[in-house]
């Protein structure tokens, strides 16, 4: 039995080293000609500096990048600077470190490449390979924001032309890293945006229905109008994008007591299976109600008899399966899509389609709604939520 | 034959395992019920339930065993385990509740912002709960062994399959009642019997215990033992903190309040368990000091009931000793399960049902082979092992990033793969090369004293080292942490998740 432990303990540590080890020396055989191989080395060289530089212009994303661009232009040494300081010094003669951004100072102010000699860069050293600077501005839609500064024994033409390239790659990056700033603000925005709100005919349908009472049964006019106001006082709630799956359902029994004053007590039957494990789960704020809401419309204003809905949350592991079913008159499946990719018919399941957004923008795209239907068969909406995800929280 | 109860025992209790999963309890309410649908589990069910998914057979039979045998330092190893939820009382329960995570590496990335703490917190979790289910799967052979004459690992497979069932059929949905009725049935199992061993006892004139090695401390028969002790203080005390399925039960309770409490409730629940134990193991030596000899000692809460009383009423209390052991295994395998499989399936394999599922496979497949592969060491020791691998990496990882605002990413990276990566080391080494002697045997058998104080110095300094990595929104998880929920203060908003 130790032996074997021992003989399996061993295979493990040497066979996955080696395994590693003649796929990295398989994969050098393949790589082709000298001249070949010292383009994919530039490339992979490049291919490493570009992911520190995704985060924009900081001095940690800098360092970790000007390590490769250093490699990539083959100076002596190279400084990356922002508008105000110095970011990162990759190379030798660490001591210029602190002259770098008068040297850059020019190139700030005129947005052009400059070339250094002695008398602004060296010192009394002989032997320092610092003597000359190649200063090429790093710019973002047409605004400087730093420099990259290539320091060698001489300005030899190569070098210029070669800063000049890496500086361009650079600014490339930079747009990029822009870009993907701006495409993270825009989803905050629209998650903003898509805000839940409640339907203006679900609105219409409880104020004409309340009023209906007021003659007959003024008592049950006023609960109904306490209950409308808690509903809409929960429905307009502005100071969080997220509540708990608990909060929720209180919301969406409010709802449903409206709307079964307005269909009677007995057409519309609610089961609820809910896992008491899941009712702390954040989930953005009004994502169940419009499921709730076109079930109780198309699924019951359409056909006689009793209406029935169910609700059910399970616990899957790190995630929650919610799912709402009626069995009402169902629809064809291509107009469900069509409606959930917003080229529906106006005003149809306008509810479905911005959950399924919201979803979709908050929790990544696996995560949109499912929709089971057809016509004449009901229809099962149901949809994951994950337990834990970075700033989704209901407090 | 007298196995025959304590086998229609073992049947009954999978059985209604399986028929509880498949078919009960599954709440329905009609339209009236929305108040008590989203009502959340109370602080003492919750309790109940992470009792039941805490007391594995390690504590059901491993601590009776080792007291049997070692004498009266294996006291600590019930207070231990019971005064972790101390320790996790005072400093985690409700800052961790309230920064919204589900597991630890959810923790981590909420705390680090870090998809590298996280990934390295991830495969921490699943080591740690392999590690955790791997004696209930052989504890189970055993047993099952003691009962029928079959080979060990039918046991192990026996539990497995009860388990991944269970978890497939989605049994689980009403997995916080299940567990709480668990806790209840091993507390009688236990207290029942006991009840009649100490009249039988009684009976017998009150025989005592005449070795002074055994009842007193630091005189037992292991090395080093002032050393061995304070580690095992150490991992017990500081480890509960970081076992996967224990923080899971959290996530239940609806506030950081409620958090506390039910750790409070938690305290009481286990203090009142792991009374029972102790007496066992002192029973066991009056009563059967042979199991001692011959390596047994996990077994002296089965026989001991067959032994003094005999007859039918002692075949009947075997018979519910072995039905609160299977409940043991069962309901410990199926909360580790459930857990490992949620950060495999979220983690590894990119989330959803399906993924699920695979998870579930092979957090159950792994562990069984591991069970059936490895020696046996007493269920107690390898569970202690999972301890201290938890104590000395997510223990640094939780107590700083609760209360240390100067933690960095590559700190907690750093802190993570020493602390993890040392204890990991020890423990495979004592499990392959079985107990060694000496000093070495010591640092290697309880490996807590020395790899906690360095996972916490080697977090701190690095740190320290990085004041550059301190994660940009720490200010906003702090808040986040400790300010009550009903205060109102900015916890920051949602932002689209970076890789």
């Amino acid at each position: 039995m130790e032996a074997a432990i021992a003989a399996f303990v061993l295979a493990v540590l040497i066979g996955v080293p080696a395994v590693v080890l003649f796929r990295i020396l398989r994969g050098r055989r393949d790589l082709g000609s000298p001249v070949d191989r010292a383009t994919f080395e530039t490339l992979h060289t490049a291919s490493l500096a570009a992911p520190p530089l995704r985060s924009g212009l900081t001095a940690h994303g800098a360092e970790k990048s000007a390590r490769h661009l250093w490699a990539l232009l083959g100076s002596a040494a190279v400084a990356i600077t922002d508008a105000e300081r110095l970011l990162a010094w990759e190379g030798a003669g660490e001591r210029h470190a602190g002259a770098a951004l008068a040297h850059a100072k020019d190139t700030l102010t005129g947005g052009r490449t400059q070339v250094l000699g002695p008398d602004a860069v060296a010192c009394e050293d002989l032997d320092c390979p610092v003597r000359y600077a190649v200063v090429v501005p790093l710019t973002t839609d047409d605004r400087v924001v730093g420099t990259l500064v290539a320091y060698g024994t001489q300005a030899s033409a190569g070098l210029v032309r070669a800063a000049e390239e890496v500086g361009r790659w650079v600014d490339a990056q930079l747009e990029l890293a822009e870009l993907d700033r701006s495409r993270s603000m825009l989803m905050e925005a629209e998650v903003r945006a898509l805000r839940a709100q409640i339907s203006p005919h679900f609105i219409y349908n409880s104020l004409t229905t309340i009023a209906s009472f007021v003659r007959t049964d003024p008592e049950r006019a006023r609960e109904l109008l306490l209950e409308f106001a808690d509903f809409t006082r929960y429905s307009f709630r502005r100071n969080a994008d997220f509540t708990t799956l608990a909060e929720e359902l209180r919301g969406i029994d409010r709802y449903l007591l409206i709307e079964r004053a307005r269909f009677g007590g007995d057409r519309l039957q609610v089961t609820l299976r809910i896992a008491p494990e899941v009712l702390p789960v954040a989930l953005p704020f009004l994502c169940l109600q419009p499921l709730v809401e076109n079930a109780v419309r198309h699924g019951l204003e359409g056909k006689s008899g009793v209406g029935r809905i169910t609700i059910v949350a399970e616990d899957v592991g790190a995630e929650c399966l919610i799912s709402v079913e009626d069995d009402g008159v169902g629809m064809d499946p291509e107009g469900m899509r069509r409606v959930l990719s917003g080229e529906g018919p106006q005003g149809m399941g306008v509810g479905l389609a911005n959950v399924d957004e919201r979803l979709r923008q908050v929790y990544g795209d696996a995560y949109g709604l499912v929709v089971e239907t057809a016509v004449e068969s009901g229809m099962k909406v149901s949809l994951r939520v994950p337990k834990y995800r970075p700033g989704v929280s209901a407090a | 034959m007298s196995s025959s109860y304590e086998l229609a025992a073992v049947l009954l209790v999978v059985a209604a395992t399986v028929f509880i999963g498949a078919f009960g309890l599954r709440l329905s309410r009609t339209t009236s019920d929305f108040y008590v649908a989203s009502r959340t589990v109370s602080p003492l069910w919750n309790a109940s339930a992470i009792g039941g998914e805490y007391l594995s057979a390690a504590s059901f039979l491993g601590i009776a065993g080792l007291v049997l045998v070692h004498g009266a330092d294996m006291l600590w190893l019930p207070v231990g385990w019971a005064g972790g939820y101390l320790i996790l009382l005072v400093l985690v329960s409700a800052p961790l509740r309230r920064s919204g995570a589900y597991t630890l590496p959810d923790f981590a990335e909420a705390r680090l912002e870090s998809m590298r703490v996280r990934r390295t917190a991830s495969v921490l979790v699943i080591l740690i709960g392999w590690l955790y289910l791997m004696p209930q799967f052989q504890s189970a052979g055993l047993v099952l062994r003691t009962l029928v004459d079959v080979p060990v690992w039918m046991g192990g497979l026996l539990v497995a399959s009860v388990v991944t069932v269970n978890v497939l059929s989605g049994g689980m949905r009403s997995i916080t009642f299940v567990q709480a009725f668990q806790y209840w049935l091993k507390l009688t199992a236990l207290a029942v019997p006991v009840v009649f061993l100490l009249l039988a006892w009684r009976a017998d004139g009150a025989p005592g215990i005449a070795d002074q090695d055994w009842l007193l401390p630091l005189e037992g028969s292991r090395d080093h033992p002032v050393y061995a002790t304070y580690s095992l203080i150490l991992a017990t005390f500081l480890g509960t903190m970081g076992l996967p399925h224990v923080l899971v039960r959290f996530y239940t309770n609806p506030d950081g309040r409620a958090a506390r409490r039910t750790t409070l409730a938690v305290l009481s629940l286990l203090g009142m368990f792991y009374l029972l134990p102790a007496l066992y193991g002192a029973l066991g030596r009056i009563y059967a000091p042979d199991l001692a000899a011959t390596g047994g000692g996990d077994a002296v809460v089965l026989t001991l009931p067959g032994r003094v009383i005999g007859g039918m009423a002692g075949d009947l209390l075997g018979a519910l000793v072995t039905a609160g052991a299977f409940a043991a295994f069962l309901s410990t395998s199926s909360g580790l399960t459930v857990s490992v499989a949620g950060v495999l399936a979220q983690d590894i394999l990119g989330g959803g049902v399906r993924s699920f599922r695979l998870a579930t496979l092979i957090a159950v497949v792994v562990p069984l082979a591991l069970a059936a592969a490895a020696r046996s060491l007493p269920v107690a020791d390898v569970v202690g092992l999972a301890f201290a691998v938890a104590a000395s990496s997510f223990c640094p990882l939780l107590v700083l990033g609760v209360w240390w605002r100067r933690l960095t990413e590559t700190g907690a990276l750093a802190g993570l793969l020493v602390g993890g990566g040392l204890a990991c080391g020890a423990v495979i080494w004592t499990i392959a090369s079985g107990p060694l002697d000496g000093w070495q045997g010591a640092l290697l058998a309880e490996p807590a004293a020395w790899t906690v104080p360095i996972a916490f110095g080697v977090m701190v300094a690095t740190s320290l080292l990085t004041p550059g990595r301190i994660p940009a929104g720490v200010a906003r998880t702090m808040v986040r942490l400790h300010a009550p929920e009903a205060l109102d203060v900015d916890r920051g908003d949602w932002r689209p998740r970076r890789s």
